[in-house]
Formats: structure tokens, C-alpha cells, sequence
């Protein structure tokens, strides 16, 4: 693939990516969450169309229109969320939509029972074909839709996080497959988080960053460290840390949480924010950063620990509370739990103050225009008009609307979850530069991030978590990006070497 | 300043913006003007007022489907609703005209409320439970007098269906103004229709701004209950008869209907109230078509197919 780009309404996901896979090569295709890798996978599968660049595949140039022509190919992608049907059995999933037929009228169901067996029991996997896919595991439901590439003589098998819901066996024996796969010549492209399956598995491994190419690699000659700080990134900006050191010696502290233990992703982590305070939450996808940002907004509750907002104990059972209390939450995915894409960007800032300027449950118009265009101009939204629907903004300009929701109810505490996510650097410097008015004016924040020289740039202070509990804290000078990066490595390195002891 | 600035294609959403919101107006402007070329008599003030009347459950059912559609579900129990608000006012009008119709609003209420509660609460899919309301609710309509049918004889009752003011001018015109005010004002000004809107829209993103999906989602339905057992008193005033198995029949999917081509998407979001006005009168207008130039009734159904398909695809978004 050769500088590929993508955009959606406006918003780039892909800026002239490309990497090369060679015959028989696993191929491990890395970044953070909204790198671009799954819109890059999805552009090589047919399923989105690229906007730029090139595919060549077994030295011709191809552009599949949908998933089947990539089929047609030689391409075959194992996604995240399997696309078998489960109540059928093995062979059928193994033949979905290319039954062989007998005679040209009829199913030829012993031919597809011996095929799958065949191919079933090359890979090492001895499972009656003839039962329900439901009655097997995961792992064994993956390997049937590997399976299932082969049979169509996949010369690429594209993986889309296939380990995610894998316990270790399973994963060796995935791995074994691959293996296989590997002797028969069929290259695999191989998406995971887990740092150490690359090394286990991969030759090479491309790391993407906001839909841009950081590099391609030689596995051998990579290590944790380094392959850590190529996902993370080292952003080069003339944007320099230009804050003067917080006092922390008269700060009042507003929000506390003392010991929170919730799910499988907190594990008794406590933090505390002062008035005024630009915090950072530092952390690999997940750590628990947006867990713990949820859990101080209400929306998540904590199976053990405690709330603190002024040092009074609180118990939130719903957002409506932790709302009420001055608290605001800017979430990271703007598509899904952010933006009513329908609506206009009037609707859409007055969301959550709608009780504020209503009166026996009737809407002030008056005040609602007053009060969107004044965050409009204040927060120089780029829009047409108030009443634009705001799926048609960019992503940029989305994200002010949003954080408009929260600014308009007077907060004294805003959650920020990966605030300049997909937006272009213009709006990105408005939007840094909005965090620290507001901490000048007394507002906290708290702000999740994955990039190392935002928070380094931003916060007062940083604390960086690992599966849910603290790592370590920094404090003005000390935010560095290359110190964060490498607190996050050394904690990924001294796990797996705890494994292996 | 330049915070004007347009961001793409304006003239593009400009288009779509217009068959949007005039879509249902544009098709009920065409068929009236076919009306006018090929109908005998159309062009009389009798054929609007009987439009009015006809068209007055459609609109009011509507009116309350349009708010639960915007939510992002939909209500088909109304047709057994509008049964159960007839019934109970027929049968209580004995012990007086305001205390039966407010017990037959009370009872269509309690329906409402149970549909709510299990759609928002358990998290039933509306569709499945709006169809268990439609059968008990219909049930409960024909136990009200042993399935047969009730015969009025109040005068002043059947003022409310069969008034003309000034002579002329049909209660239900009266009715149907009052009711569409005031759902429009619901829908636009205050702020429960602000956040079914919003919660049609995007409803992770609504309960994340504090708003109680729940209460919101239980009153939707209440209100959508209330509306179709009014439109149920409305009917059996003017027919002075109150049959269970008949009333209110299949009128859920002319309510439907009305709201699709009056362009309330489907899965939620913009409430479009006068869209569906315009949507129920399409409906009704060609039923009266097919009547007055002695159309079979079957042809009446796929004539009434083919103009939904017509509006629904005038207001399809480009993607």
C-alpha cells in the first residue's frame, strides 16, 4: 500500500500512509486507539474506499469496491467481532456464501464436510465439523474463520486484533496457525496492543500515529523501549511548556478519590485535583485513565473506594449528580457519546443547561441564543449559523461545541478524555490554549491523554497509571515526555520479565 | 471575526434541508392539485371539512407517535388505545360527560405508563412491547361490554364529534388545532421535547449530559397513550356507536405512516410535528380520492404505498 489517505467530512484519518507486506511475512500493524490502523485495514479489504494512493497486490494494482471483490483477490480479514453465524455449524461457517454445489442445484454437504475436515486438521485443529460454531470457544470460532480464509486460497490473511478475547493457550494456538500459514507462503497482517505478541510472532511491525506513518520496522531489531515510544510518539512542535509552576501550597483540593476499585480495570487508584489545577491522566490504552474520569463523573460506579468533592463524601449514582455538583465531561469518542449529530449546534451546546434557562420547563429562546452565540464567539466555533446540524462541522469545531456544553453551566471541574483527538492543529492550539483560561480562572482540569507532549505542554501535574492504579506522579518540570515514555516501558518491561521468571 | 464562515457544500445541505422539512408539504400540494384535475367536485368546502373530520384520530394518534418516534421507538398500541378510550367513555357516560372522559384518559395513561416503564426500565424493545399493550389493551376494550357494541344516546356528548361552529366549521378542526399547538410547543420549546429529541438522537450522549432517560422515555409514552385515547373519545362522539372490535383498527399504521412521510427519521432525533399534520391529511386525502371516484378499496392501499415511497424518498439523506 503506498500513500494512502483518507478523510471523513472533513476530518483526515489517514495522511499518505503506506508499508509493504512480503510473501510469508507476519506483519504487525501498531498504534494507540485512532491511529488510522482499522481505516487503514478497512481501505485494503474493500470495505472503504481510499481518497489517494495505491494498492498493489501481488504486483497489480488493485481497488476493491467491497469486501467480496477483496475476497475475490486473495484477501481475507478475520475482524474483531467474528462474522460467522454461530448457530450453524463448523462446515456450513467454513462455506458461508460459497456452498459447493452438486450437480449445479444442491448443497454438496459431504464435499464441504471432508473440505473443512481437511483443512480443519492441517491446521492442528481436530473438532467435529458437523456441530453448531456456538459450541466451541472463541479461539476455536477464530480458527474456523481462519479456516474459512483458507479455503478460499487467502494469499493475505488480515487480523484485526485477533487475541483481544483469547486466554494464553488459545493464543499459542493461534500462533501455531499462523505458523502454518506462514510455510504455506500466505502472508498475514496482524493488529494487537499487546506488545509482546509482536515479538513473539511478527517479522516486521508498522507503527501508526494519528493517521500518520511513525515507521516500518524490523522486529529483531526492536525492543519494548523503543517500540513504545514509536506508538506514544515524540511530537516535534514549536508548542513549548510554557507554564509557570503551580502552587501547591495554598491549593484547595476539590475532587479526591481515595481507593477505587472498579471492574477489572481499577485497582485502587486514588487521586486528588486542586482548584485550578490542569491535571494529567497518563496511561496506555487500557489503563483505566477514561474509567477513572467516568467514575469521578458519575456515569461509572465504583465497586469499592470513595468520592470526595470538597472534602465532603459523595455517593453519585447518576452524571445528573455529579452535573449538579459543577462537574463536566468531554469524552473521547465525539461520534458515539459526544455530538447528537442530527441536531443543530444550538441544541447541541444547550444540552446539558437546558434546566438553567427554562422556566416551569419551558425553553428560553432568549436566553438560549444569548448564551450560544456568546461560546460560539468566545470559542470561535466555526459554523454558519447556530442552527447548522453538527455532524456537518468539522471534527475541530465539534469538539468546541462540546466543550461549550460544559463551559456554559459555570463547571468548576471539567474531565477532558483525549481532548484533541482527530482534530487539526489549529484547533488543537485553541483548544490547549482554552485549558489553561480556564485554570486561570480557577476551573480544573483533568485531562486524559495519550499524547506525551500535550500533557507535558498542559499540566500542572501528571499522574501516570498502569492496569488501574498510580505509577508515578510528576510535577512541573518534571513533565517530560520522554520521562512519561519511559516510566510506561519500564513498567511494561518489568511485567513481562515477571513472566518470565 | 470571521466565524461565518460556510463549511462545505453549503448549497448541497441547503437542498436536502428543504425536501426535508417541506417534503410531507410538497407531496400533499401534489395531490391535491391531481385532486383538482381528475376528482368530480373536489373543489368544495365540504371536501376540506371532511377531510378535517376524517383525518382528526390520524393527526391526534400522530401527533403522539411523532414524539415517541423521535425517541427512537414507536408506539403501535394506539389502535387498541383509541378502542379503550371509546369504550370506557361509552360505557361511564352515564355518570357524566367530564368524569368519563377522564377516566378513559386516566386508563389510556396507565397503559402508557406501563409500555414506558417496560421500555425504559427492563428494556423491552418498544416495538414488542407496544404489541402485548396492543392485544391486552384490545382485550380489555371488549371485556369493557362483553364485545358488543354500545349505543349512545347524549346529545350533549356527541357535540364534542358532531358540533359545527358557526354552522360550518367542524369540532375537530378546533380539536386538532389545540392538540397540534401544543405538541408543537412540547416539541419545540421546553425542555422534556429538547431531550427526547436528544435522546433519539444520540441517547449515550444524552444520559451523559444528566438527562434521566427513563422518566423521559416513561412520559413520552404517556403522553403518545393519552393523545390516541382522546382521539378514541373524539371518534365515538361523532359516530354515537362504540364498537371494540372495530374502532381504532390499524389505525397505529396510518399514525405511522403519517409521522414517515411527515420526515421523523425512524431511529430518532428531530421531532417534525407539522410534518406529520401534512402526513395524516396526505393519508386521508387519498382515502377520499379512491371514495369519490368509486375506486376499489385495495387499489386505495397501493395508491397510499406508492406516495409514502414518493415522500420517504424526497426526504432520504444523502450520505
Amino acid at each position: 500500500m503506498q500513500g494512502i489517505s483518507k478523510r471523513f467530512l472533513g476530518v483526515v484519518a489517514l495522511d499518505n500512509v503506506g508499508f509493504q507486506v512480503g510473501k510469508g511475512e507476519v506483519h504487525a500493524l501498531m498504534g494507540e486507539n485512532g491511529a488510522g490502523k482499522s481505516t487503514l485495514i478497512k481501505i485494503l479489504t474493500g470495505i472503504y474506499q481510499k481518497d489517494e494512493g495505491e494498492i498493489i497486490f501481488d504486483g497489480r494494482e488493485i481497488s476493491p469496491k467491497d469486501a467480496l471483490e477483496a475476497q475475490h483477490e486473495g484477501i481475507s480479514t478475520i475482524y474483531q467481532e467474528l462474522n460467522l453465524v454461530l448457530f450453524q455449524t463448523v462446515y456450513e461457517n467454513v462455506f458461508l456464501g460459497r456452498e459447493p454445489m452438486k450437480k449445479g442445484r444442491v448443497i454438496d454437504r459431504k464435499e464441504m464436510i471432508r473440505r473443512s475436515r481437511e483443512v480443519l486438521d492441517d491446521m492442528g485443529i481436530h473438532i467435529d465439523v458437523t456441530m453448531p460454531l456456538k459450541s466451541y470457544s472463541t479461539a476455536v470460532q477464530q480458527m474456523v474463520a481462519i479456516a474459512r480464509a483458507l479455503t478460499i486460497n487467502a494469499k493475505l490473511v488480515v487480523m484485526d486484533e485477533p487475541t483481544s478475547s483469547l486466554d494464553t493457550q488459545e493464543v499459542e494456538v493461534l500462533f501455531g496457525v499462523i505458523r502454518k500459514l506462514v510455510e504455506k507462503e500466505v502472508s498475514v497482517i496482524f493488529i494487537t496492543h499487546r506488545l509482546d505478541e509482536v515479538f513473539e510472532i511478527a517479522d516486521r511491525a508498522t507503527v501508526l500515529k494519528d493517521g500518520r506513518l511513525v515507521g516500518e520496522f524490523d522486529v529483531r531489531e526492536l525492543d519494548q523501549l523503543k517500540l513504545v515510544s514509536h506508538m506514544i510518539g515524540r511530537e516535534f512542535s514549536a508548542l513549548e511548556r510554557n507554564k509557570k509552576d503551580f502552587d501547591y501550597n495554598d491549593a484547595q483540593t476539590q475532587v479526591e478519590v481515595k481507593d477505587i476499585y472498579q471492574g477489572v480495570r481499577l485497582n485502587g487508584i486514588g487521586i486528588d485535583i486542586k482548584k485550578g489545577e490542569v491535571l494529567g491522566l497518563a496511561g496506555l490504552l487500557g489503563s483505566g485513565r477514561t474509567e477513572l474520569g467516568r467514575v469521578i463523573f458519575g456515569d461509572l460506579l465504583p465497586d469499592e473506594g470513595e468520592v470526595f468533592y470538597y472534602g465532603k463524601k459523595q455517593h453519585f449514582k447518576q452524571t445528573e449528580d455529579a452535573i449538579k455538583l459543577g462537574i463536566g465531561f468531554c469524552t473521547e469518542d465525539r461520534k458515539v457519546e459526544g455530538i447528537l449529530p442530527n441536531l443543530s449546534v444550538k441544541e447541541n451546546i444547550t444540552l446539558a443547561m437546558l434546566p438553567q434557562i427554562s422556566k416551569f420547563g419551558v425553553v428560553s429562546q432568549k436566553k438560549q441564543n444569548e448564551v450560544v452565540n456568546k461560546f460560539i464567539e468566545r470559542l470561535k466555533v466555526k459554523t454558519p449559523s447556530p442552527n447548522q446540524i453538527i455532524k456537518n462541522l468539522s471534527g475541530g469545531n465539534q469538539q468546541k461545541a462540546l466543550l461549550a456544553r460544559w463551559l456554559c453551566m459555570n463547571p468548576k471541574l471539567v474531565i477532558m478524555d483525549e481532548p484533541t483527538r482527530g482534530i487539526d492543529v489549529g484547533a488543537k492550539a485553541e483548544i490547549e490554549a482554552l485549558i489553561q483560561e480556564l485554570a486561570a480562572q480557577g476551573i480544573s482540569v483533568l485531562m486524559i491523554s495519550s499524547e506525551m507532549a500535550e500533557l507535558e505542554r498542559n499540566c500542572d501535574r501528571v499522574v501516570v497509571m498502569r492496569e488501574g492504579k498510580k505509577l508515578a506522579e510528576l510535577k512541573g518540570a518534571e513533565i517530560q515526555q520522554d520521562t512519561i515514555t519511559e516510566i510506561i516501558a519500564k513498567a511494561h518491561h518489568d511485567l513481562s520479565e515477571e513472566v518470565a521468571l | 471575526m470571521n466565524r461565518s464562515v460556510p463549511i462545505q457544500k453549503p448549497l448541497k445541505t441547503n437542498t436536502e434541508n428543504y425536501f426535508q422539512k417541506f417534503g410531507a408539504l410538497i407531496v400533499l400540494a401534489i395531490v391535491l392539485v391531481l385532486n383538482f384535475i381528475v376528482t368530480p367536485n373536489f373543489a368544495s368546502i365540504n371536501t376540506v371539512w371532511n377531510l378535517v373530520i376524517q383525518a382528526c384520530p390520524i393527526i391526534l394518534t400522530g401527533m403522539g407517535m411523532t414524539l415517541v418516534i423521535a425517541t427512537g421507538g414507536i408506539d403501535i398500541s394506539v389502535g387498541s388505545l383509541i378502542a379503550v378510550g371509546a369504550m370506557v367513555t361509552a360505557k361511564l357516560l352515564p355518570y357524566g360527560i367530564f368524569p368519563a372522559i377522564v377516566c378513559a384518559l386516566a386508563i389510556s395513561a396507565g397503559f402508557g405508563l406501563l409500555n414506558g416503564f417496560m421500555i425504559a426500565k427492563f428494556k423491552i424493545q418498544p416495538m414488542i412491547m407496544t404489541l402485548i399493550t396492543m392485544m391486552v389493551a384490545r382485550g380489555f376494550a371488549q371485556v369493557i361490554n362483553d364485545a358488543k357494541t354500545l349505543r349512545l344516546d347524549d346529545p350533549e356528548f356527541a357535540q364534542l364529534g358532531t358540533a359545527k361552529i358557526g354552522g360550518v366549521v367542524p369540532s375537530q378542526l378546533l380539536i386538532i388545532a389545540i392538540v397540534v399547538v401544543v405538541v408543537y410547543f412540547i416539541a419545540d420549546k421546553t425542555v422534556f421535547g429538547h431531550r427526547i429529541q436528544a435522546i433519539g438522537d444520540n441517547s449515550r450522549a444524552a444520559s451523559l449530559s444528566g438527562i434521566n432517560i427513563v422518566r423521559n422515555i416513561i412520559l413520552v409514552y404517556v403522553v403518545s397513550s393519552v393523545l390516541a385515547g382522546f382521539a378514541g373519545v373524539v371518534e365515538v362522539a361523532r359516530l354515537g356507536t362504540a364498537d371494540a372490535n372495530g374502532i381504532g383498527k390499524l389505525m397505529e399504521l396510518d399514525a405511522i405512516a403519517a409521522v414517515a412521510i411527515g420526515g421523523t427519521r425512524m431511529t430518532g432525533g428531530r421531532a417534525r410535528v407539522l410534518g406529520t399534520v401534512f402526513g395524516a391529511l396526505v393519508m386521508q386525502l387519498i382515502t377520499i380520492t379512491v371514495n369519490m371516484n368509486n375506486i376499489p378499496f385495495e387499489a386505495a392501499q397501493v395508491i397510499k404505498s406508492i406516495v409514502i415511497i414518493l415522500a420517504v424518498f424526497l426526504q432520504r439523506e444523502s450520505k
